[in-house]
């Protein structure tokens, strides 16, 4: 392999890496609350807003079920407006966020609802604030299962990462469509797969060794 | 452990006749509250509280006591605005929390301390910490918690546990944190839901006697609910008995056992030891003599000693002076808020003129007794 073609390479994950974080950092900083809101603002629920919750779980339902690819298209004006370009690096990283908000919030929802409600009813027995609840109590409780979220959400935006070639994002996945296959390169498609495992595998135990860290429920042995 | 031991408790006359207690006496006054929950899907509209009074003596420990539905979980949390009323009033300490605004009883209820069946402790939390929260909440200064805290873990016996978290602990040490926890913002009251119905016998006993150790020490009111009466029996001055979202019978907690009258206190009675009768025996009951039978049939009697009677030999008498052969079914001596309670179920052989006979000799010695029914 040429020296040109493992530069490429080294190029290509430092893009994967930046697109992954920057886009995995706005959406869990979006996300999260999302996800708490959602969790909390159902009929008789800490934050009771039937409305506005069939509203945001509408808009999450369609942002999830639209094709991320047809999304990065669909997008593009909205991307030249934040991003002040439609294609590179930097301008993948708007669709990419868009698509981790409702990823991130549905399974931050999801681990909300797995918290006991006679906790939360344990905090309002004690005259806790809403606010204090959602700190002290659901975010608290369900952080094991919000760390397992993140792993998952970063897991799933290196996937996501590797369409963005289509608006000239870069990355491992668009160097593995332009030399490995439309140039048979295989060996450059290897490595380029061996990189995304090694990665992957490398977030997925990060992430289950934290979250069994902040998990106490289990008896340490 | 010895401090929390049951003997070491002095003998208090606490039954207080429940006609004492004028309502202004109350820490807690439910005046006339009814609850009703709307309607849902598959079910029509609840009924859970129907004009409820009640009312918790500062000071005092009072217990209701139910069975599973009977709104006894809708109203205990009444009193810390956990729940509205339909209906009525709910005072504590002089405030109507049934009006006060969400703002208003966060301030109501870091002043009442709750603890709760399946002990609702934060798994995240160590002991020390999950006491530290309602302090926490409260906006205390971590230095002030730091003070405030290590007392009251020494308080429950868990000195050596604090920097443990809940899977750690057994049942009874969670509830122990639990207490801890409840007692953390100095409350004036403690709501206690059947704090010690997840818990084994044992266990049960040393958190009641550690309950009835803080009624005493620090002076505070208990507003329990429970479906046990072996709980009344420990640690309650005053009982309301519920039964279908009303109060249907009230005293103090020997008077409920010395002489229940409701069908429900009954029931509720029956699981106490020496207050039922055996197996064998209770299939064969009738309330009437088989009609046809011989006029001396076979009669079931509960005999309930209390205070100065509780160690007469009063079956020896009946013996000697009525020449009755007495079978003896069951029996129990015990201690009910304090006082020497004894109960013992009995069959002999009599017509109704010998049953009075046998009734009014035990009058006279200030025991009283309850035909149970008559063996067929």
């Amino acid at each position: 392999m040429s020296p040109e073609i493992a530069w490429l390479i080294v190029r290509a994950t430092g893009q994967t890496l930046h697109m992954v974080a920057v886009a995995a950092l706005i959406g869990s900083a979006l996300g999260i609350p999302l996800g708490v809101f959602l969790a909390t603002s159902g009929k008789g629920e800490l934050f009771a807003a039937p409305f506005a919750n069939r509203i945001l779980g509408a808009v999450v339902n369609a942002t999830r079920s639209t094709p991320f690819i047809i999304l990065v298209v669909a997008i593009i004006p909205f991307t030249r407006l934040v991003a002040g370009t439609s294609i590179g690096t930097t301008a993948a990283i708007v669709p990419l966020t868009i698509a981790t908000v409702p990823f991130v919030a549905r399974l931050v929802e999801a681990s909300i609802r797995e918290v006991d409600p006679g906790l939360v009813e344990t905090a309002r027995a004690m005259g806790a604030t809403p606010l204090q609840i959602v700190w002290k109590v659901l975010l608290a409780e369900a952080r094991p299962g919000i760390t397992l979220a993140l792993t998952l959400t970063l897991v799933s935006l290196i996937g996501y990462s590797a369409m963005v070639g289509a608006v000239g994002g870069g990355g491992l996945g668009d160097l593995g469509i332009r030399y490995g296959y439309q140039r048979f390169m295989p060996d450059v498609m290897a490595v380029v797969v061996v990189v995304l495992i090694v990665l992957v595998q490398a977030i997925q135990s990060a992430g289950d060794r934290l979250a069994r860290r902040f998990d106490k429920r289990i008896r340490p042995r | 452990m010895s401090i929390f031991a049951l003997d070491a408790l002095p003998v208090l006359d606490t039954a207080t006749p429940a006609a004492s207690l004028a309502p202004a006496d109350g820490l807690v006054r439910i005046e006339d509250v009814s609850k009703t929950f709307p309607p849902s899907r598959g079910s029509g509209a609840v009924t859970a509280l129907d004009h409820v009074d009640l009312v918790a003596p500062q000071g005092s420990v009072t217990a209701i006591i139910g069975r599973s539905g009977a709104g006894k979980s809708t109203l205990i949390r009444l009193v810390n605005g956990l729940e509205k009323p339909t209906s009525g009033r709910v005072v504590v300490d002089g405030v109507d929390v049934a009006r006060l605004s969400e703002a208003g009883l966060r301030a109501v209820r870091r002043s009442i301390g709750m603890i709760f069946q399946h002990f609702n402790l934060l798994s995240s939390r160590t002991v020390y910490d999950n006491v530290a929260l309602p302090l926490e909440i409260a906006g205390v200064s971590r230095r002030e918690i730091a003070a405030r805290i290590t007392p009251l873990i020494d308080l429950v016996g868990l000195a050596d546990k604090r920097e443990r978290y809940p899977a750690e602990l057994s049942g009874g040490q969670k509830q122990r944190v639990g207490i801890a926890r409840a007692l953390a913002t100095e409350p004036k009251l403690l709501l206690s839901d059947e704090a010690t119905s997840a818990l084994d016998p044992e266990t049960t006993q040393s958190v009641l006697d550690l309950l009835s150790r803080i009624n005493r020490d620090l002076g505070l009111t208990i507003l329990l609910i429970t479906h046990e009466m072996e709980v009344v029996k420990r640690i309650a001055d005053h009982v309301a008995v519920i039964d279908g979202g009303r109060i249907v019978e009230r005293g103090s907690a020997f008077d409920i056992f010395s002489a229940p009258r409701h069908e429900t206190t009954k029931v509720l009675l029956a699981g106490v030891p020496g207050m039922q009768v055996p197996d064998h025996v209770a299939a064969r009951l009738r309330p009437q003599p088989a009609p046809g039978s011989r006029p001396d049939s076979e009669v079931v009697l509960r005999i309930v000693f209390t205070g100065a009677h509780a160690t007469d030999p009063v079956l020896s008498r009946l013996a000697a002076e009525l020449g009755l052969e007495v079978n003896i079914l069951g029996g129990a001596v015990d201690e009910i808020a304090g006082r020497p309670f004894g109960t013992l179920v009995v069959s002999f052989v009599a017509d109704p003129a010998r049953l009075r006979q046998v009734r009014a000799f035990l009058g006279q010695r200030g025991l009283s007794s309850e035909v149970l029914g008559h063996v067929a």
